[in-house]
Order: structure tokens, then C-alpha cells, then sequence
């Protein structure tokens, strides 16, 4: 069963370098097909560049906290311990892309808009939100000294908050749409040129890439935590070849 | 056997039996009922401080004044929902009670609205006509605020059960009920502003209105899973 700790550990190990390798030269490709090959942007100049980062992080930033949900519901469920490990790992490293974002989006914003940031965009606003989601979820976890009850109190909180995303971004984008700011950005603009598109496309892979081995490389580590006092984790320790 | 049948009670029974003591015991105390609403009162006192007398300016903040107030003095009361009943002892006697647990959680939150959230609407007239909102809009205020204080028990009442018997629990409760409740806030108080300003405002009283029906539906559910793993 791949679900058994000491058989998931040993397997992570295997696939985390699958997941890193083609992460980091999909994103070598990126950074520089992004930087130096793809053409200026006809209206923002060179400063559109800064998608290259921000769009991967702020996809990550959504997928993070549907893994988190998932597992963390996969826990409650079927009693998955390895399940609640995920969403543990899953949640700092959700938290970090969204911040991610937030910070690509409001140097962005800067010669877009003008400000640092921009309350009548959506997308700026409901990214926010999240991220405050990902402190209390975290917050929580921190909170409750038993791991067991932590992993199952995170987890409704998580998926109470699953339902709630979907209200914040209808919410907040009718709410946008009432103090109508001058968001230069619509949604479906142009088509983009390809020389910009395959970077950003190399990108988004890459830093998926990146988040799994990430992932794998965080849920190994929790799952070494959790285990510490079991025999297979001593034993792991002590013989010889044990890394 | 027949005895049997008739001694078990029905369902609604638990709600109202929940409901009930928690209402005599908020009769018994008025304090807690009272504090949140000069909280809520005292709040709506200081941005008029802050930012000036100005008529316009309050005319144009007051919705969203009213609201935040609102929403702050709720969460002051949520923190006691289930914390005196885990202090003596009587949520274990709601846990293995044989009646199903969400009916139950929902009693309790119905009397934890009835003592916040109700008086927060019934008292919310006289704040707003000092922040100089046309008496056409008072009434719809009165309807986001009742909508909006149900879901915001609901809601509350699910951190609230998840923070029950933990140490930091007020700050902790803040940081989770406040991302959830974000969009009943921005609902709201931007469908105050709307009527305020005499345009179309019914989109956001039936998101409102779904939000809270949706909520109604949902957390029990959820609180009473909360109730569960914050006891075990």
C-alpha cells in the first residue's frame, strides 16, 4: 500500500528528483525565453515580464489549497494518515505562492495601475483573502498540540473554507463591479504571441513540477516527524545504509 | 413497547430544549447579551471620532461602519457559545445525547442569534439614523443585518467548535471566522450603500438570503464534526 508510511517515504525518494530535474530546466527555459527571447509587450513594455512568475504562483496558490482540502477531507474520510500529512505540507507551501502572488501582482501593478495596490481589482482582493485563509488554517494546526486532533479540526477548517473560495471570488467580483476601478487587465484580452505564451506555459509546468517535488520532499519530512517513534523509523536510523 | 415509543422524543425536541437553557441562561446573565451591543455601539461611536463629523462622510461610511461593528460584536460573543458548556461539563452530556448532534449545535446557535445577533438588528435603527441614513434605507439595513447575523452565527458557531478548550482561543477564533466572513460583510454592507444611494439593490439581499439558507443547511453539519474532534 502506498499509503503506508515507511513505503510512502522510500517511494517519495524515488519520484522527488522525477518531479525536480524536469522543474528546473522547464523553468531555466522559461526564465530565459521569458527574460531575453519573447517580445516586448506593444502597451506594457517590458514590465508584463513579471507574469512569468506571478500567473504559476497565483495558479499554485488555488491548487495548494484544493490539495489541502482534498487530502485533508481523504483523512476524515478514510482515516488516511498519510492524508493528513499532505494537507500539513501542503498548506506553508500554498501560503508562500499566494504571498508570491500578492507581491508579483502589486509590483506589477505598480506601472500599471500606478499603486502599489489596487482595492478594485478581484483578483488582488480574493487572493488576499485566501492568503488570510491559508494563516488561520495554519494558525489552527499550530494551536492544538495533538497532532491527530489538529490534522482533523485543520481539516473541516479547510474544507468549510473550500465552499467559502468560490463565494469570496463571485463576491468580491461583484463587488469590483459596482466601484468600477481602472483595471486595466480583462479578462480573455488579446491573443498573446506565441514567443510569449510558450514561456509562460514552460513556466506554469515548471513551477508544477517544482510544487510536486517541494511537496513530496515536505510530506517525506512530516511523515519522519509523525513516525519518530515507531520501530521502522529506528530502524531506518540505525542501520547502516539508513539516510 | 409502546411506552417506549412515546417516552422517545422527537427531534425538534433537542433544538428547543438546547435553545431553551441557553435562553434562560442568557436571562439569568443580561450582561452577556448587553456587552456585545454597547460593544457594537461604541464602535460605531469612534469612526465619527476618527474621521470627523462631517455629514457626507458619515452619510457615505455609515453602511459600512454599521457592518463592520456589527460583525466585530458578533465575533466578541461567539467566543462563549460553547466554552461555559465545555467548562461544566454539559457539552459531554450534548455529545452522547442520543439525539443527533447538528440539531442540537443548531439550537444552541438559534439562541446564540436570538441573543446577539437579533438585538444587534433591533438596535441597529438608531445607530444609522446618527450616521444620517435616509429612513427609506433603514428597513433594508434591518433586513442584510438579519440575514447576514444568521449566517454569521452559523459560521461562527463552526470556529467556535473548532477552537472549544484551546488556550489562545479568542485570537485564534478572529483569524478563522473573519476570512469566512468576508463575503457576507462585502454582501452586506455594499447592498446598504447601493440602497443608499437609490439604486438596484435586490441582487445582494438574495445572495445574502442564499448565503444564509446555505448556511443553515451546512454548518450544523460542520459544527457538530467541529464539536466532535475538538472532544475526543
Amino acid at each position: 500500500m502506498l499509503a503506508s508510511p515507511p513505503h510512502f517515504y522510500r517511494i517519495a525518494a524515488v519520484f522527488s528528483p522525477w518531479f525536480a530535474v524536469p522543474g528546473v530546466l522547464l523553468i531555466a527555459y522559461g526564465v530565459y525565453a521569458g527574460l531575453f527571447l519573447a517580445p516586448m509587450d506593444y502597451q506594457q513594455g517590458d514590465a508584463f515580464r513579471i507574469i512569468y512568475v506571478h500567473v504559476p504562483s497565483a495558479y499554485l496558490s488555488m491548487m495548494a489549497y484544493m490539495i489541502m482540502a482534498v487530502s485533508g477531507g481523504i483523512g476524515l474520510i478514510w482515516r488516511m494518515k498519510l492524508a493528513h500529512a499532505v494537507a500539513a505540507a501542503a498548506a506553508p507551501l500554498g501560503a508562500a505562492f499566494t504571498f508570491l502572488a500578492l507581491v508579483t501582482g502589486s509590483i506589477w501593478g505598480r506601472p500599471m495601475w500606478g499603486t502599489w495596490w489596487e482595492w478594485g481589482d478581484p483578483r488582488l482582493t480574493s487572493e488576499l483573502i485566501l492568503l488570510f485563509l491559508y494563516f488561520g488554517y495554519m494558525a489552527l494546526r499550530g494551536a492544538i498540540d495533538d497532532t491527530a486532533k489538529a490534522d482533523k479540526a485543520s481539516a473541516v477548517l479547510a474544507l468549510v473554507g473550500v465552499v467559502n473560495v468560490v463565494i469570496v471570488h463571485f463576491s468580491v467580483e461583484w463587488w469590483s463591479s459596482l466601484h468600477q476601478g481602472q483595471t486595466l487587465l480583462k479578462e480573455g484580452g488579446p491573443a498573446m504571441d506565441p514567443g510569449m505564451l510558450y514561456p509562460l506555459l514552460a513556466m506554469i509546468l515548471g513551477f508544477t513540477f517544482l510544487f510536486g517535488s517541494l511537496l513530496l520532499r515536505r510530506v517525506r519530512t512530516e511523515v519522519l516527524f509523525r513516525e519518530r517513534r515507531t520501530r521502522w523509523v529506528r530502524e531506518m536510523i540505525l542501520s547502516p545504509e539508513g539516510k | 413497547m409502546n411506552d417506549t415509543n412515546t417516552l422517545q422524543p422527537g427531534i425538534l425536541s433537542g433544538l428547543w430544549a438546547t435553545a431553551r437553557r441557553d435562553l434562560l441562561l442568557a436571562w439569568k446573565r443580561p450582561g452577556d447579551v448587553l456587552n456585545p451591543l454597547f460593544f457594537f455601539a461604541m464602535v460605531c461611536t469612534l469612526f465619527p471620532l476618527a474621521v470627523g463629523p462631517s455629514a457626507e462622510q458619515l452619510e457615505f461610511s455609515g453602511p459600512g461602519v454599521l457592518w463592520v461593528a456589527a460583525l466585530l460584536a458578533t465575533l466578541l460573543s461567539l467566543n462563549s457559545l460553547f466554552l461555559t458548556d465545555f467548562e461544566d461539563g454539559s457539552l459531554d452530556q450534548l455529545l452522547v445525547s442520543s439525539q443527533p448532534l447538528p440539531v442540537l449545535a443548531l439550537g444552541k446557535t438559534l439562541a446564540h442569534w436570538l441573543t446577539s445577533g437579533l438585538p444587534l438588528v433591533l438596535v441597529s435603527p438608531l445607530l444609522a439614523i446618527t450616521y444620517r441614513m435616509p429612513v427609506s434605507v433603514v428597513p433594508v439595513m434591518m433586513l442584510t443585518l438579519l440575514l447576514g447575523t444568521i449566517s454569521l452565527s452559523l459560521l461562527g458557531s463552526i470556529g467556535a467548535a473548532l477552537t472549544v478548550g484551546l488556550h489562545r482561543g479568542t485570537a485564534l477564533l478572529s483569524l478563522l471566522i473573519l476570512p469566512l466572513a468576508m463575503p457576507v460583510l462585502l454582501l452586506g454592507a455594499n447592498t446598504v450603500s447601493l440602497a443608499a444611494g437609490n439604486d438596484v439593490y435586490t441582487t445582494g439581499i438574495w445572495a445574502l438570503g442564499a448565503y444564509a439558507i446555505a448556511s443553515l443547511s451546512l454548518a450544523p453539519y460542520a459544527t457538530a464534526a467541529a464539536l466532535r474532534i475538538s472532544n475526543e
